[in-house]
């Protein structure tokens, strides 16, 4: 699919890091105010699917060159990873946990399993959704 | 002793690793391992006679399912010995045996993959203590032997007889599950010892006569009794090994064991007697007098074994008749009937296993088991011959094999029930020993056809495959030494009955002294009339095979359309028939069909429900205020979904269905659900594209052309499932049973350092259906992947239609 | 509210109920999804009371929240559904190309009588 749109080519090319970076924020911020795991990675690969609408898909796959399905596969390990990390600890599968730290510039940061957890979530939602889209578009 | 329940579990770990060894090792034949396995568990088994002999017994549980009394008991005592020494014993010779007649060429890693789970199967059949256990390994018997039948599942005769058996056997086993739930159920215990031990007790319940019924046709289809002998025969066409190990010496034991096993508890009843006397003597007038028209030696062998084992059933009938008298020394005499039951099913497994492995090696060398086209083998096959004859004389009780001896004893059992007086014995007693004395003339008859058919007479090597030679050294050692075993029993019998036998007893008759259950064999007993009967039966069986051609004319009457086994066949093949008839009935194949299933059980069930119960309620006083907002959202969202019916192009479908996601995104604003809002816009967005490029492949939306009747069906159901649908939602939202647990999660900073709660929910609390939702992510990914990029090419089409 | 709301669920699952009846295959799906946004809207009713309380994050409003429970079990059949219509998609999409057809009825795969 090639959409040859001049002025949603351009919009596109800022949009995207605005979409980008909302995406990184929604996750960072998913455990104190909405966002999360799940909503960083849909918003990150609505992201992805909008540049391959507007450019093409050999194009878009030569500026990232990833293989999206490792990345899905990679964050399910991460998700599961960290479930079975807890055994490792003594405690209960998929326990949590969380502490305060004072890290230097960004002041006292609560630092949690969580986020491991949340970003393999996120890692996944990335890969399947852009898998699928792009499977589907690629076939014709 | 623990090494008992290690004993049963050795053959199935050793059936675990033939796949693998016989993968690594491939010069060595994968039997020798499964043969060593065996011949450990012989000797290991053999160890415990010495002890057994003296009157102990060895019993070990490992728990299992205490809650439920469901333990892994194993119990050794003398009635179990002999036949895990028959199952090792006879298991080491036939799997020596079968080294040499399979050709390496076979699956062999399947066949003693399967041989050895049987072994193991069959152990834990005579060993277990409990009943449940018992059953478990009992059908555990039935599968490996449906395996082993259809060994050579390419021919359709092997899979028949195959599928054959395992019907038969494996209903068998159910009604004997269910008989053991209702001895569970008189008595309140799964273990046989205690069963025994309060036998008696229960005999007045109402269940006593079911279960007794229940457990005997289980014992019967195992054991190949009339009726249920017709999978017998059809069950030859297993390998060889496989018929002299499964189907001759151990298996088919299981179901005499089991009436063994329970004759103390139902022994004594005239039921018992008359049903385990009268089917085990029918059985063996219908063997005998079957075997001998058969024109394949394998098939005569195998009516002959059904006979056998109907004699042993019998015996084991009229021996329960001790235990009506209760114990006295005048009762003790019909206990000899179950010592020569006992006694002759040692017996059986050796003649009998020797005559399998000669027909087995007659078969090999000539390529025939055809009695028409066999003969005058006995100067090209010495050793067979001899062994053939060994076996052939001792089955058809004459001395000096322990054939005779154990016939003898069977005329002394029958003669003397029929003068026991009981069970009204005074009008049918009479034909006890008639049947048996007829019967045994069959039996000498098939016997001798066997030795003088095949190996006597003209030797015709135009119609064998191959000239006939004697086989490898190695073929004869395992029926060599059952035929040692035949004469050495002849001259050394009280040997064996001294300490096998007499422990055996112990355990049919518990309430009897041990000193009087055992009995001395005596080869020579005089001129009585059990010497007279067979003198008998030796002329008569003389005169009836030099003028076979004259009578063999009456088996015209048993024709085969009037046998049991067509009316198996047609029992099969009406079930068959009338099943896919039924079944395509209603499955029909088209999707629309099954949903109109699912939802009309869905409205007559659900809604038959509320209206039967009465369970509606309608109240909208704790209803949240509606504003306008909320008002227009709410009916553009349902002409919304109504348009999507009378779209026109599959656009239109697609915006329309996207305007519903968006106004749920928009109800989640409305209900304070930020997470759900910004999920819902973004996911309804990547849906929106995913539906556009998918349809950008798929055909052109149309209009519905289906026939306007089934139409009004589809509306009507649609409007009852949406009905029905609401009033449930509306009566669960009117009556709150119990308190929410929400307001556990408010504590979430606390336990999960998180202040937004539905995250907490979803990576802390409830991780683990995040975990696996992200795992259902990743297979729809991967399913999707798949779909698209794998696709089946031409040449793989070619393989799948094969 | 609760009232209103169930009862416009109702019509989602009756429209969906009468596309998942249908002969085309892309009707069917289109009636899956619709039938999960008629079960969220359902399981939002069925939490302790709508609009009472604010956002479920702590330190907004005034110490009382609307109820959490039901949002994430929402969440979570969000992605499911997404993922269960990608697949869904998918089958109707190579069942058109192996078959060239999108008719229920005609891809029953075996004759019937």
């Amino acid at each position: 699919m090639k959409i040859n749109n001049v002025i949603l080519r351009t919009v596109s090319k800022v949009v995207v890091f605005i979409i980008l970076t909302l995406a990184i924020y929604l996750f960072l911020s998913g455990h104190h105010s909405p966002g999360g795991g799940f909503i960083g990675g849909l918003v990150m690969a609505s992201a992805l699917v909008l540049l391959f609408i507007v450019y093409d898909i050999e194009t878009v796959q030569k500026a990232i060159p990833v293989d999206f399905k490792k990345i899905a596969a990679f964050g399910a390990l991460l998700a599961v990873g960290t479930a079975f990390g807890s055994i490792f600890f003594d405690v209960p599968f998929l326990t949590q946990s969380f502490a305060y730290f004072d890290l230097p510039f960004f002041g006292k940061t609560e630092l949690t399993t969580v986020t491991i957890f949340e970003a393999g979530v996120a890692l996944v939602v990335v890969g399947v959704v852009v898998t699928i889209i792009l499977s589907i578009s690629e076939d014709v | 002793m623990s090494t008992l329940i290690i004993a049963i579990m050795v053959p199935f770990i050793a059936a675990a690793m033939i796949p693998f060894l016989y993968k690594k090792i491939v010069k060595l034949h994968i039997g020798w391992f499964a043969m060593l396995v065996s011949t450990i568990l012989f000797i290991y088994l053999a160890r415990f006679i010495p002890s057994i002999a003296r009157g102990e017994t060895f019993a070990h549980t490992i728990n299992w399912m205490p809650s439920y009394g469901i333990n892994f008991a194993a119990y050794l005592d003398g009635l179990s010995l002999i036949l895990a020494l028959l199952i090792t014993g006879v298991g080491s010779l036939v799997i020596l045996y079968s080294i040499f007649y399979l050709s390496s060429k076979e699956s062999l890693g399947h066949f003693y993959t399967y041989l050895m789970l049987f072994m193991g199967a069959m152990l834990g059949v005579v060993m277990s203590d409990n009943m449940m256990v018992m059953y478990v390994f009992w059908e555990l018997t039935s599968i490996s032997s449906f395996l082993l039948i259809a060994f050579w599942y390419q021919r359709k005769r092997s899979r028949e007889g195959a599928k054959k058996s395992l019907l038969i056997t494996v209903s068998g086993g159910i009604a004997m599950l269910v008989g053991f739930i209702m001895i569970y159920v008189m008595t309140g215990t799964w273990s046989i010892r205690e069963v025994i031990a309060g036998a008696g007790g229960f005999a007045s319940h109402h269940l006593f006569i079911p279960a007794m019924l229940l457990l005997l046709l289980g014992a019967f289809t195992k054991s190949a009794q009339f009726p249920f002998h017709i999978w017998l025969p059809d069950a030859m066409e297993a390998p060889t090994p496989v018929s002299a190990y499964l189907h001759s010496a151990t298996m088919v034991k299981a179901g005499i064991y089991l009436v063994a096993r329970f004759t103390p508890v139902f022994g004594g009843e005239a039921i018992w007697f008359w049903l385990v006397t009268g089917v085990g003597l029918v059985t063996l007038f219908w063997g005998s007098f079957h075997a001998v028209r058969q024109k394949d030696l394998k098939a005569l062998l195998a009516y002959s074994t059904v006979s056998q084992l109907g004699m042993i059933m019998s015996m084991f009938g009229m021996g329960s008749a001790a235990l009506y008298f209760g114990y006295s020394t005048e009762s003790v005499v019909y206990t000899q009937a179950t010592f020569a039951a006992l006694f002759h099913l040692v017996n059986h497994s050796t003649f009998k296993g020797a005559l399998f492995m000669v027909i087995g090696i007659v078969d090999h060398e000539v390529g025939t088991r055809d009695i028409r086209r066999l003969g005058g083998l006995a100067t090209l096959m010495p050793f067979t011959f001899t062994i053939a004859m060994i076996g052939s004389f001792s089955m058809a009780g004459l001395p000096p094999f322990n054939g005779f001896l154990s016939k003898e004893m069977f005329f002394t059992a029958a003669l003397t029930i029929h003068e026991a007086g009981i069970f009204s014995l005074d009008a049918w007693g009479t034909l006890i020993p008639i049947i048996a004395w007829v019967a045994s003339i069959f039996t000498f008859v098939y016997s001798m056809i066997i030795v003088f058919k095949t190996f006597l007479g003209p030797y015709q090597e135009e119609k064998l495959e191959h000239p006939a030679k004697e086989p490898p050294v190695g073929m004869l050692i395992a029926p060599g030494i059952l035929a040692l075993a035949v004469v050495g029993i002849f001259f050394f019998p009280n040997l064996l009955g001294d300490y096998l036998l007499t422990p055996a007893m112990a355990g049919i008759f518990p309430s009897f002294a041990t000193e009087g259950l055992g009995v001395s064999i005596y080869a020579w007993h005089g001129f009585n009339r059990e010497i007279w009967m067979t003198i008998g039966v030796v002329v008569a069986g003389i005169l009836l095979y030099r003028f076979r051609t004259y009578w063999m004319g009456i088996y015209k009457i048993f024709d085969d359309k009037w046998s049991f086994n067509s009316l198996y066949s047609y029992v099969i093949s009406f079930m068959e028939e009338s099943s896919t008839t039924f079944t395509n009935s209603y499955m029909t194949g088209y999707l629309r069909d099954y949903m109109v299933y699912i939802y009309l059980f869905f409205i007559v069930a659900i809604g038959g429900t509320i209206i039967y119960t009465g369970t509606y309620a309608f109240d909208i006083s704790g209803n949240a205020p509606i504003t306008e907002f909320e008002w227009i959202l709410t009916f553009v969202m349902m002409i919304a979904g109504i348009s999507i019916l009378f779209a026109k192009s599959r656009l239109t479908a697609i915006l329309l269905n996207s305007i519903l996601g968006y106004g749920v995104a928009a109800f989640f604003v409305l209900f304070r659900a930020p997470d759900l809002a910004l999920t819902q816009t973004v996911v309804e967005t990547v849906t929106t594209v995913l539906f556009l490029v998918a349809y950008y492949f798929l055909p052109e939306w149309q209009k519905e052309d289906v026939p306007r009747k089934s139409r009004n069906v589809n509306l009507i159901i649609s409007v009852s499932v949406g009905v029905i649908f609401t009033v449930i939602a509306l009566a669960v939202q009117n009556g709150k049973l119990f308190e929410s647990i929400s307001s556990y999660f408010e504590d979430s900073y606390k336990l999960a350092g998180g202040n937004n709660i539905v995250n907490s929910i979803l990576g802390d609390f409830r991780a683990l259906d995040t975990m696996l939702e992200v795992v259902v992510l990743l297979i729809a990914g991967i399913g999707v992947y798949t779909f698209i990029r794998l696709k089946a090419k031409k040449e793989d089409e070619h393989i799948e239609n094969q | 509210m609760e009232t209103l709301i169930t009862i416009l669920a109702g019509v989602l699952v009756t429209v969906a109920t009468y596309l998942i009846l249908s002969r085309s295959l892309i009707r069917v799906i289109l009636g899956t999804a619709i039938l999960s946004h008629a079960a969220h809207l359902l399981i939002m009713t069925m939490g302790g009371g709508l609009k009472i309380g604010s956002v479920p994050i702590l330190g907004e409003g005034n110490g009382t929240f609307v109820d959490a429970l039901p949002q994430a079990l929402i969440l979570t059949s969000i992605v499911i559904s997404f993922a269960v219509t990608a697949v869904a998609l998918v089958l109707a999409y190579r069942t058109y190309q192996e078959t060239g057809t999108d008719k229920l009825d005609e891809l029953r795969g075996m004759k019937h009588e």
